[in-house]
């Protein structure tokens, strides 16, 4: 969820209550949906700046990303005043798209805000809402980028098109010296600008074409989604502001351009007052006229929302609520039981007649609604899952038998998984990351062993011995499934002490397989044709000291196929060495799955 | 001497003198290690009492018995100037017969000080006029002498501090101890039993013998044991809480999951910040999923996020079918949610579900993040479910873990509509705390999925995690889940009781 600064002072001047406490301001923003995430109050009177309140806003109400934004919906919220009308003027200029802009950035879209009055805070705000519209809606300037103009340093009609980086130059906002179009990404490139503007030079360096805004006298007014040109910088005195959006996503492109419209169009000679721009682009069929702030209608059913709410409001109650969210509604001709309603062009977030009916709900208020909900009687049987079931049944043994539950990370390096157990990856059943932050996370485990034996290492000075075991999912890959790989429930337990003692692991084994009903088979599985389990040597597992590792062996009824079930062994002094381990060690390991 | 008869002496003696006042007056020979031992063995069957006496002597170092011979420094350097008049301060190393250099220098400080002597213009020390050479007192040797005959009443606490640092003596410390008898007093040396056996049962011997008290003021043996871990038996609470509402389990063992049931299943649309690398991990190997074989549910989810359908207007994109197949570590249990109201859609009932299972997040490892966290999620469809329903239920699904009066707050999340933060009242923060989160799942995950437009689905969720660390008081989520866990903790962690004061 976004959060952005305002000034306390001028937010509560602009609400007309300059005496908010915290307590009632915060009830303020909790019914409404917005948080109050910290309140700057005590530290300012430290360092002797103005109060801001950092309010966390849901992540698809553009329209809150800036003081303007919060205060109108605040005052439309608290019936303070009404959805503001935006109107058009009539158009002066024209934005024209070339078709080589296909193969970058296709859309484009323009606006003018005429005889706009800025302040030193509302200018600030001007390109803070651009600076959180770039980071949000528009994805880091990847989908959307917008660019801002003072008008009266550039002449329309203006051209949108895209050519190669060095047919052009410019001397980019806040440098001096001209560049082209390749050294500009160069420039941005280096280290100093690398986290600054440097961060959205990928989006078009390696194309053959950049996309380029030029006045009608060839004057670059910007290099999308990059930079605009020092020649037509703004400035808080500027006059008369041009807006352009260049963007790969159109329906994101009008919410943006309407967002900054809606917001700074107040600060007009005539408020709410917008010039819009002729955009001609006739090869992909967007010759239209920018931006559309005409309302949006959608029918709700008042049925719908009645029985969402478990309310049951009349035309005229349901409307008043609407109006405190910035929709308009009126009874439709078409039937008694349909509300036609007007949304306005800070509100793209309703998609569905479920979003108006939320509405109503936090107009009405979540905490009012009467709680009267009926639920169905049907008697539910709860059943938990088999797995788990049996997953309990091993962790209870085995904290009974002494030994000490831990919960490892599933997540660990390729090496932990494999070199330091003295294992190979055959490519066959590791699933690899491909973006991990911290280094360490490369694979999902293929076994328990690594998880714990890096809590024993880290529990080294643990009085000996130390007994512990996991209960936990490894991944293994298959190809043929739909998510191409699955879980595996596995149950791992260790000895750590002074000597190996493999027969104490041994016998936890046995203990663990007596409350599965099995018993040891001597002779390896020959004494008794029934069900039971034994161990047999394994000398491919080299995780285990030579002469030292077996597999565990299971057959689940009189005459069925024995399987291996797991692997039991004393590890091999170089896997403790591996994790730093100054003890010896027994282990084993069992598919928890084959006992359901 | 043996210990019985030395214990025995002990008691003979008491049984005479009724108290013996310090056993190293009455035991001079027998060493204070020895005496203690035996003291304790009596006193651990009652037969005597005991209090520590502790006094302090001194010991004149070598340094002093030398001053107390030949007199101080001070007055040994006067009697040399008066016999050879005046010294010379430039001569550092001047010595005679009788003082070594540095006494004199020992001596020179402590004169002046006492105003004994003075310096001429030439850097010469003479005896200071007026000073009668034989009637200065010394007092240096007059207080050894008093602390050589231990008369330590007469001598002011500065003065030893001062001796002390002169390293003139040294502190010692004795101790003896106050004999009286104790409630089971006799001079024999019969010591009570301190076990009941079995043999004694058989054999009814017990009824003869004298029996030690138990010394209640101790904590026992505690029993060497294994442990479950803290985390996995709150997640035992929960469930229970669950399956007491008539919750089943989903099978949320599944951590590698297509961005599809992931993101898109849930009306996440595709460029959605969370969707980002930053904070999903995706795999490299395998790369890709299928996608799920009912082919109207992912031309619904087409429609749905492309161009809108079920009313609703979609979020108007190109969706892309090579996006939806990028497989993932799940960042959420919901996407098993969603297969299942998925598997629903063929059986249209009222549904009670539940998971809690290990989610991803590509974070930055921090004090309040892991990349591997666990989510707690219900989800309940049922038809004619209202909002209210959904607010009744978590009230008392909370109240089930102790947690009354809550409060709801709108909020935002691409699969629910409403959506509501779920806060309760923190006594000691004094302010609301946010438990939860929750919503009723929007009708473009639900009718794309074939469910119909009656059956409402409310969702919850919250971290297993939060109300772990709150329970147990664990500052750092590195201590409680992975490798970093101390083992003494697990160890020693009481029973889990989510019913008892969870959030105060």
């Amino acid at each position: 969820m976004p959060t952005i600064s305002v000034y306390k002072k001028d937010l509560f001047k602009a609400l007309n209550r300059e005496n908010y406490t915290d307590e009632e301001f915060d009830a303020l923003c909790f019914d409404f949906g917005i948080e109050v995430d910290e309140d700057t109050t005590e530290e300012a009177l430290k360092t002797n700046t103005e109060p801001e309140l950092k309010l966390e806003i849901g992540a698809n109400r553009y329209d809150l990303l800036c003081i303007e934004g919060i205060a109108q919906s605040l005052n439309e919220y608290l019936g303070n005043s009404s959805a503001p009308d935006y109107k058009l003027l009539k158009p002066t200029t024209k934005l024209i798209v070339e078709q080589s802009t296909e193969q970058i950035r296709p859309i484009a879209a323009a606006a003018i805000l005429r005889d706009i009055k800025f302040t030193q805070k509302s200018y600030e705000s001007f390109i803070a809402l651009q600076d959180k519209l770039h980071s949000n809606i528009c994805r880091n300037r990847s989908l959307v980028a917008m660019g801002t103009h003072n008008l009266d340093s550039i002449k329309g009609p203006f051209y949108y098109r895209a050519l190669p980086k060095n047919d052009f130059k410019f001397v980019p906002l806040n440098q001096t010296k001209e560049m082209t179009g390749g050294e500009i990404v160069d420039f941005y490139n280096t280290p100093e600008q690398k986290s600054n503007l440097g961060r959205f030079t990928h989006i078009i360096q390696d194309s053959p074409v950049y996309p380029v805004i030029f006045d009608s006298e060839d004057t670059v007014c910007s290099l999308p989604p990059l930079i605009n040109s020092e020649h037509s910088k703004i400035s808080v005195d500027t006059k008369n502001v041009f807006i352009e959006i260049t963007a790969i996503d159109k329906t994101k492109a009008e919410i943006v351009l309407n967002q900054l419209v809606a917001m700074f169009s107040r600060y007009c000679a005539e408020p709410f007052s917008i010039e819009p721009v002729e955009i001609v682009s006739e090869h992909n069929g967007q010759s239209r006229l920018t931006p559309n702030v005409s309302l949006r209608s959608m029918e709700v059913s008042k049925t719908y929302v009645n029985d969402a709410l478990g309310l049951n409001l009349t035309t005229d109650e349901m409307s008043a609520e609407l109006k405190k969210m910035s929709l308009r509604a009126t009874q439709s001709s078409k039937s008694e039981d349909i509300l036609d309603v007007q949304i306005p062009i800070t509100r793209p977030d309703v998609l569905h007649p479920c979003d108006i009916m939320e509405d109503v709900g936090v107009g009405y208020g979540f905490n009012k609604v009467p709680k009267d909900g009926k639920l169905s009687n049907s008697s539910f049987i709860a059943t938990p899952l088999p797995v788990n079931k049996i997953s309990d049944i091993f962790r209870e043994a085995s904290a009974q038998s002494g030994w000490v539950e831990v919960l490892p990370l599933t997540l660990c390096s390729h090496d932990e998984n494999f070199k330091f157990l003295r294992q190979k990856d055959n490519g066959d059943k590791v699933v690899e990351l491909a973006n991990p932050k911290t280094a360490e996370y490369q694979v999902v485990r293929t076994t328990l062993l690594p998880g714990i034996l890096k809590t024993v290492k880290e529990n080294r000075k643990h009085t000996l011995p130390i007994r512990v075991f996991e209960t936990g999912d490894v991944v293994f890959k298959n190809l043929e499934m739909e998510r191409k790989a699955y879980n595996e429930r596995h149950w791992g337990a260790i000895y750590v002490g002074k000597t190996s003692s493999f027969e104490i692991i041994q016998g936890l084994l046995g203990k663990i397989m007596q409350t599965f009903r099995t018993e040891w088979i001597a002779d390896f599985g020959k004494a008794s044709s029934g069900r039971g389990f034994w161990i047999e040597a394994d000398p491919e597992n080299t995780t285990y000291f030579p002469g030292r590792g077996a597999k565990v062996i299971f057959r689940n009824k009189e005459g069925a196929e024995p399987v291996v079930v797991g692997e039991i062994g004393a590890l091999h002094p170089e896997v403790m060495n591996n994790f730093a381990i100054p003890h010896a060690a027994s282990y084993v390991e069992l598919n928890v799955e084959l006992f359901l | 001497m043996s210990s019985e008869s030395f214990q025995l002496q002990i008691l003979n003696d008491l049984n005479s003198l009724n108290i013996i006042e310090s056993t190293k007056l009455q035991y001079p020979n027998v060493s204070s290690q020895d005496v203690i031992a035996n003291l304790n063995s009596l006193v651990s069957y009652d037969k005597i009492k005991y209090d520590t006496l502790e006094s302090i002597y001194y010991d004149i170092t070598d340094e002093g018995k030398d001053i107390l011979k030949k007199g101080s420094y001070e007055l040994r350097l006067i009697q040399l100037l008066s016999a050879i008049g005046s010294l010379s301060l430039k001569d550092k190393n001047f010595k005679t017969e009788d003082m070594s250099a540095n006494e004199i220098k020992l001596g020179q400080a402590k004169a002046f000080r006492n105003g004994w002597i003075t310096k001429t213009g030439e850097g010469n020390l003479v005896i200071k006029d007026g000073a009668e050479v034989s009637q200065l007192p010394d007092v240096t040797k007059q207080q050894l002498e008093l602390i050589e005959k231990n008369q330590l009443e007469t001598i002011d606490n500065k003065t030893i501090q001062d001796l002390k640092k002169r390293k003139l003596i040294l502190q010692k410390k004795t101790v003896s101890y106050k004999v009286t008898k104790g409630a089971d007093f006799s001079v024999d040396l019969i010591k009570p039993e301190t076990e009941i056996t079995s043999d004694m049962i058989t054999s009814g011997s017990y009824k003869d013998l004298k029996f030690k008290p138990l010394n209640f003021n101790s904590q026992g043996v505690l029993p060497e044991s294994g442990a479950l871990h803290p985390l996995n038996k709150i997640k035992q609470e929960f469930r229970q809480i669950f399956f007491n509402m008539g919750f089943t389990e989903m099978p949320s063992n599944q951590y590698v999951e297509s961005s599809f049931w992931n993101f898109d299943a849930l009306y996440v649309p595709q460029q959605h910040p969370a969707r980002d690398l930053q904070d999903t991990f995706y795999l490299k190997n395998p790369l890709t999923s299928d996608l799920p074989e009912d082919k109207q549910y992912i031309e619904n989810i087409k429609a749905v996020h492309e161009q809108g359908a079920f009313d609703s207007i979609g979020y108007r994109y190109n969706w892309k079918e090579d996006e939806a197949k990028k497989l993932v570590l799940r960042t959420h249990t919901t996407s098993i949610s969603a297969a299942m109201l998925h598997k629903l859609a063929q059986d249209q009932k009222p549904a009670r579900l539940f998971s809690i299972e290990r989610v991803f997040r590509n974070e930055a490892v921090d004090a309040t993040h892991l990349a591997e966290f666990h989510q707690v999620e219900g989800v309940l469809a049922d038809y004619d479910i209202t909002l209210g329903s959904l607010i009744k239920f978590m009230e008392d699904f909370f109240s089930k873990m102790g947690v009354e009066n809550l409060k709801f707050k709108p909020t935002y999340n691409p699969y629910t509509e409403p959506s509501m933060e779920i806060f309760s009242w923190h006594e000691g923060l004094k302010k609301w705390v946010e438990i939860g989160n929750s919503g009723m799942f929007r009708p473009e995950m639900l009718e794309s999925m074939g469910l119909p437009r009656g059956l409402k689905v409310l969702g919850w969720g919250l971290s297993l995690e939060r109300p772990t660390m709150i329970k147990y008081k664990v500052q750092n989520i590195r201590e409680l889940l992975g490798h970093k866990v101390s083992l003494d903790f697990i160890e020693k962690n009481p029973a889990a009781r989510l019913d008892e004061d969870l959030y105060e």
